[in-house]
């Protein structure tokens, strides 16, 4: 049971499509990611909210494919 | 299988976080921890001091997914402070290095110990 790093940023990518996303892969095994995400849909959002969008974003895929996903969530800087 | 709003292990999920102050849902108990992650958020509460009421998830699986369901938040544990979500692992391990959990614990009048929670930044710097 796990998941493809493309499969990951695929599905964070259609929830957040122009984010900047960078995903990797802690333990080689397909079920420990870091994820960092920096999209404008988190503008105004807490931590626990943003989160909880990308979890969404995963289908009810984490938890179960995917057991570890280490998130940073972030709106982009304003310049 | 989602437990359906009012089903019973919601309702009981209800009940617990809003009897105590803090609640840590986790996989086995505070002394028997059985998973990494639950493990670092109980040894982060105990180190601080902070009184709380753990659940063990492993012992009902009707609750392990209920609370799932009830915060929208696929993972274990999930720490309860006066009724309300905070997180999980990663950002309650955040929240301690960067000493936003002592300002959610000062605001919400709940005890712990300052000078342990600085030891941990102080090892953590």
């Amino acid at each position: 049971m796990a998941m493809e790093a493309a499969e990951l940023e695929r599905l964070i990518r259609e929830a957040f499509p122009t984010a900047t996303i960078e995903i990797n892969d802690l333990a080689g095994d397909g079920d420990h990611y870091a994820a960092s995400i920096i999209a404008e849909e988190f503008r105004g959002k807490n931590r626990v909210q943003q989160h909880q969008m990308v979890y969404a974003a995963l289908k009810g895929k984490m938890g179960g494919e995917l057991h570890a996903l280490a998130l940073q969530t972030s709106a982009p800087a304003q310049d | 299988m989602t437990a359906a709003a009012g089903s019973p292990a919601i309702e009981q999920i209800k009940q617990t976080v809003q009897e105590n102050d803090v609640v840590l849902f986790m996989k086995g108990t505070k002394n028997f921890p059985q998973c990494g992650f639950s493990s670092r958020v109980a040894q982060i509460l105990n180190f601080m001091e902070v009184e709380f009421a753990d659940v063990n998830v492993l012992e009902d699986d009707a609750l392990r997914q209920g609370v799932k369901d009830f915060t929208q938040w696929p993972t274990i544990p999930q720490l309860y402070v006066k009724g309300e979500f905070v997180g999980g692992c990663d950002i309650i391990t955040e929240m301690t290095l960067n000493g936003e959990l002592d300002q959610v614990l000062e605001e919400k009048a709940v005890s712990f110990n300052k000078a342990a929670v600085e030891k941990i930044r102080e090892q953590n710097a």
